[in-house]
């Protein structure tokens, strides 16, 4: 019995490797999916979104990079999909250096996917060191912070920014997360300006940022995976999130597994000595 | 067939990191180098073409190509001499490398430290402890059993964590049973925290095998 428990209370990691391993890939492949109902914060995101009017402009902001590309970018181009087919105008810009060309892919990607064209629906800036102060000079005018597009094309020049000045002429923020960035949208952009605000984010800072959704500073929340799905549930396009859910909650079931067995190993070992 | 080629690459560079489960190994160091590598040259650029030369080197570019280095000067206008203050606070930045002269460059840190503790403490004040006092004044009885329900956690949980924190009594009494109340809930919130860093950590593990299984092997089988 003694040595039972020894077993369970060391399991070896490489069987835990292994259990994780195939608890990923067998529901990829197998491909079946759990039901589930959006949560209400992602329901409220894609409410708003559904609420404004055509030719409202949407400021996108990544600040993520590719560390958190399997969270972040599959959303992002639910999200863009979803904001092209409501022909609402796109300005993307970014925090985080090392992910803005993440963003530029998959702008351009679903731009070319729903025929829309650069200058007029939408327009990517770049980034811009600085963070707080990025934002509150956009606050005030968006041209002392980007005078010109990534490409140097000054900003003047293209269509759609001609009526774009400050947060005013910008109907709504969502922010892809992966850092502490949202809390200066947040804190800054919202609390000063009053800029609508949704932020999408990595499962590890969603607990960080329901406390803004709870007190009704930003108008949605997307955590995670499961946000990510959820959202894909809403806009009746299921892709890599909702099939990742279901590789998701089993290696939930087999961590819980885990750490119930090592936990009974521990105590039944320390009541044997 | 470049799609292939960064496919095999990115591929190539999973696996090696992966390899890391088993035991350290060269694979796993060559592409830990090869992302310190790139992702120093990444931000070298960006900080180069989105700001350097964008906003630093490009409006003087202009004056220089107009009128030469020396006339250039008598030709600066305000924009350009206000420029001048962040240049020279970042030469002074840069005295650090040189011994003797490394003390100037506390004026430059003088200057990174009390612009963040402005901007800092009106960014929390305005934008987090006002707006999250006022979101925990709330209704204990708002009429539906499930919001008055969740209202009177929030505040039970904001008052007993709160209490936790105050160290100018001794913990015992009402203010012992509170403690220990509050100190449950920041567990709470800790294994609620740790539940959704296993889950990000997950969800990269998928990612990156749905790519080697639907990416790579399907390029390789196709």
């Amino acid at each position: 019995m003694k040595n039972f428990f020894e077993k369970i209370a060391k399991i070896d990691r490489r069987i835990v490797y292994l259990l994780i391993f195939l608890g990923v890939t067998i529901p990829l492949i197998t491909k079946k999916g759990f039901k589930f109902e959006p949560l209400q914060e992602v329901k409220k995101a894609y409410d708003f979104i559904e609420s404004l009017p055509e030719g409202s402009v949407i400021l996108i902001s990544i600040d993520y990079d590719a560390a958190s590309m399997p969270e972040l970018q599959p959303l992002l181009e639910v999200v863009l999909r979803h904001l092209f087919s409501n022909n609402l105008k796109v300005l993307m810009m970014g925090h985080w250096p090392l992910g803005l060309p993440l963003g530029q892919i998959a702008l351009e990607k679903i731009a070319k996917e729903m025929n829309k064209k650069y200058g007029y629906d939408y327009v990517f800036l770049g980034y811009r060191p600085g963070v707080a102060a990025v934002i509150l000079n956009m606050g005030k005018e968006i041209r002392t912070v980007f005078n010109t597009d990534y490409k140097g094309t000054p900003i003047d020049s293209l269509e759609m920014m001609r009526g774009i000045h400050n947060y005013s002429d910008i109907a709504l923020l969502i922010g892809f997360e992966a850092g502490a960035t949202g809390d200066f949208w947040v804190q800054f952009g919202q609390a000063r300006f009053g800029l609508k605000i949704i932020l999408t984010s990595t499962a590890v800072i969603t607990p960080d940022l329901y406390p803004y959704y709870q007190a009704g500073q930003i108008v949605g929340l997307i955590g995670g995976l499961r946000g990510a799905a959820d959202y894909e549930i809403l806009v009746k396009r299921k892709g890599f999130a909702y099939s990742g859910m279901t590789a998701q909650t089993i290696i939930h079931i087999i961590i819980i597994i885990l750490i119930l067995l090592g936990n009974i190993g521990y105590f039944a070992l320390r009541r044997l000595k | 067939m470049i799609d292939l080629i960064f496919t095999f690459i990115a591929a190539g560079l999973t696996l090696a990191i992966f390899s890391f489960l088993y035991k350290d190994n060269p694979f796993y160091k060559i592409a830990e180098h090869i992302y310190v590598g790139s992702a120093a040259a990444f931000w070298f650029l960006y900080l180069w073409f989105f700001d350097i030369d964008p906003k630093i080197i490009a409006p003087f570019r202009s004056l220089y190509k107009e009128h030469g280095f020396l006339k250039m000067f008598s030709h600066l206008s305000p924009e350009h001499w206000i420029l001048l203050i962040p240049i020279t606070l970042s030469v002074f930045m840069l005295l650090r490398f040189i011994p003797p002269t490394a003390w100037i460059s506390r004026w430059s840190i003088a200057f990174l430290v009390g612009m963040a503790a402005g901007l800092g403490i009106t960014g929390a004040l305005q934008g987090y402890i006002i707006p999250q006092t006022e979101a925990t004044l709330l209704p204990i009885y708002t009429g539906n059993l499930f919001t008055s329900f969740n209202n009177l956690i929030i505040v039970i949980a904001t008052i007993s964590t709160l209490i936790y924190f105050f160290f100018s009594r001794e913990q015992r009494g009402i203010i012992g049973i509170f403690a220990k109340v509050g100190i449950t809930f920041i567990m709470i919130a800790f294994g609620a925290s740790f539940g959704y860093t296993v889950m990000a950590r997950v969800s990269l593990l998928i990612g990156r095998i749905h790519f080697l299984l639907f990416e790579w092997l399907s390029f390789l089988f196709s």
